[in-house]
């Protein structure tokens, strides 16, 4: 069971903020979904191996070169937060 | 000019007339539309199949008019995902499978709508409101490639292309009564998709009929360095196109026909698979004990991926920005803002299946469970040739009926996520109507044999008329 503390705290992990109604209201709606997903207890899984993906590749590696990239304006240009070249964003704490 | 029309049709009237007057009569039809299928017209359509025209194209899709899920980046034209969050961004690339399309002379008629980020089954959930469903304008399309198939449905585009990333092209292929495909994992680039879930999606074609899903395929599918787990294995897609299953034998896996399946689609369903008997195909019935699990499994797979996936919108390259005191304010306040209650319901719970202490009960969990349904699809398909069943248990439900409810809507994707689990090709074709809303007929094949998928389909379609039926509302 989620509790409205938990909500707040995932709430903080994925940086989004949630107000005090949110919280009664996730709370519900996710506590029947994690309720749904606890049918899995049912299913032994120990002697199990997990399946990532089902592509059966590993290790997909290139040559360590330099190739040709997006020019700086061009990336910037979805943003009017810019500055000097740079994303412009407020300070951290 | 006829309103529906095959690629084939297509490129036999821009021969009679040009690409040109393709192109305008669809912009024409598109800006009479009654079901929001678009959410961008592109305003360099008409220019770009011009320029087909006065200088000629030998691709094999030389003015041939496309819709596009606006998840797939088209240079040029804005990338929503149907969400706020992205407001104003344009892509400064094309995706793999654009590249593809532009270079086989593919003219790209604007962006469709989704439900936000692909996590929805209806369309609802897109920040730019519901598209319509053309047989019934009060019902949802299916989703999330809701758009992409309610335009193919509805005559303003001859095919489109969307993602499936638990069902989401094959769901609303069978709520519209159009085809469509979802590749085996690995074959179609993912390049320049936004990624909701990235070991469970691919890009799949949406169209009229069977052959155009061929021709689409053999256009897009094939080996990107850009994408790790593309997989260099194409096959020809429209060599496989022959009117003829005799000996072919098909895997009824009673899971599927589970508690709460309408009685018509049932019956249609069987009536397929009796047709397929008549042509001379075998079937038998077949156990998948675990596929009773997969809901769960994909469901924690997907969130926990998108929780991850969708931690770089944050307000700071792109998109909408709310402006706060510090980092994790702005961050925090853009992101309330910015996404829709359902894309926050899976980031949350999808941080929570991956947080200290529940990583193991559940997404650890869930990956041993795909395990064993992935050995559930391995098993049946190594005594059968293919596995058929209901796309969707329900035909098309209400705007509004299930939205308030997840755990309701989630259920609706009872019959399409265990495919992506397993990563194996399927696809949905018209089998039949319920008061006048189509049925779709899944139709699951081995890894990298869409070929037989597609065979199977064909030749379903050469001996019905269920895909020529139009909705008579956008007639």
């Amino acid at each position: 069971m989620i509790t409205k503390e938990d909500v707040e705290h995932i709430g903080w992990l994925a940086r989004i903020e949630i107000n005090e109604q949110e919280t009664v209201e996730y709370m519900e709606k996710l506590n029947s979904v994690l309720e749904y997903f606890g049918q899995l207890d049912e299913l032994q899984t120990e002697d199990v191996a997990p399946t990532y993906h089902v592509a059966e590749i590993y290790n997909v590696f290139r040559e360590d070169v330099v190739e040709e990239c997006l020019p700086q304006e061009t990336v910037l240009a979805n943003t009017e937060n810019k500055q000097d070249g740079a994303f412009r964003v407020p300070k951290i704490g | 000019m006829a309103k529906w029309m095959s690629v084939a049709q297509v490129k036999e009237k821009i021969e009679e007339s040009s690409a040109e007057e393709v192109t305008a009569r669809y912009l024409e039809v598109i800006g009479k539309s009654k079901i929001n299928g678009y959410l961008t017209v592109s305003d360099k359509a008409l220019e770009q199949a011009k320029k087909i025209d006065k200088e000629g194209h030998s691709g094999p899709l030389a003015g041939v008019p496309i819709a596009i899920k606006d998840n797939i980046s088209v240079v040029g034209l804005p990338n929503s995902c149907g969400s706020k969050i992205l407001e104003g961004y344009v892509p400064p690339f094309n995706a793999h499978v654009i590249e593809k399309l532009l270079a086989a002379g593919a003219v790209v008629l604007g962006k469709t709508n989704m439900d936000e980020f692909a996590m929805g089954s209806s369309t609802e959930t897109s920040h730019f409101g519901p598209t319509s469903n053309p047989w019934d304008l009060e019902r949802v399309p299916g989703g999330s490639s809701g758009g992409s198939a309610a335009v193919v449905a509805a005559g303003e585009a001859p095919f489109a292309l969307g993602s499936d990333t638990g069902g989401s092209v094959r769901c609303p292929a069978a709520f519209c009564g159009v085809v469509g495909l979802k590749p085996t994992y690995g074959a179609v680039s993912r390049y320049g998709v936004v990624a909701y879930a990235n070991s469970l999606e691919q890009v799949g074609p949406l169209a009229n009929n069977v052959e155009d899903i061929a021709v689409l395929m053999d256009v897009i599918a094939g080996y990107d360095r850009r994408d790790s787990t593309s997989i260099n294995n194409k096959t020809e897609c429209q060599k496989s196109l022959v009117d003829d299953v005799k000996g072919l034998k098909i895997g009824v896996p009673k899971e599927f026909f589970g508690e709460g399946i309408h009685p018509d689609v049932e019956k249609a369903v069987w009536d397929a698979i009796h047709k397929y008997e008549s042509l001379g195909a075998t079937w038998k019935e077949v156990s998948m004990p675990n596929i009773k699990y997969s809901l769960a499994s994909y469901y924690i797979i997907a969130m926990c991926e998108a929780s991850s996936n969708l931690a770089r919108f944050d307000g700071t390259r792109y998109g909408f920005r709310e402006n706060a005191e510090n980092w994790h304010a702005m961050v925090s306040k853009t992101r309330a803002d910015g996404f829709g209650t359902e894309v926050k319901r899976r980031i949350l719970l999808g941080t929570y299946a991956l947080s200290a202490g529940y990583h193991d009960k559940y997404y650890l969990k869930a990956l041993k469970v795909r395990t064993l349904v992935k050995q559930d699809f391995d098993k049946a398909l190594s005594a059968v040739d293919l596995l058929m069943a209901p796309t969707m248990p329900n035909p098309a439900f209400k705007i509004g009926e299930k939205i308030e409810d997840p755990l309701t809507l989630y259920l609706s994707d009872v019959n399409t996520c265990p495919i992506n689990l397993a990563g194996v090709p399927s696809i949905s074709v018209p089998c039949g109507f319920t008061d006048g809303l189509p049925i779709g007929l899944q139709i699951m094949g081995k890894p990298f044999d869409e070929p037989t998928v597609l065979r199977a389909a064909y030749t379903f379609e050469q001996n019905t008329d269920h895909h020529t039926k139009r909705p008579p509302e956008v007639a």
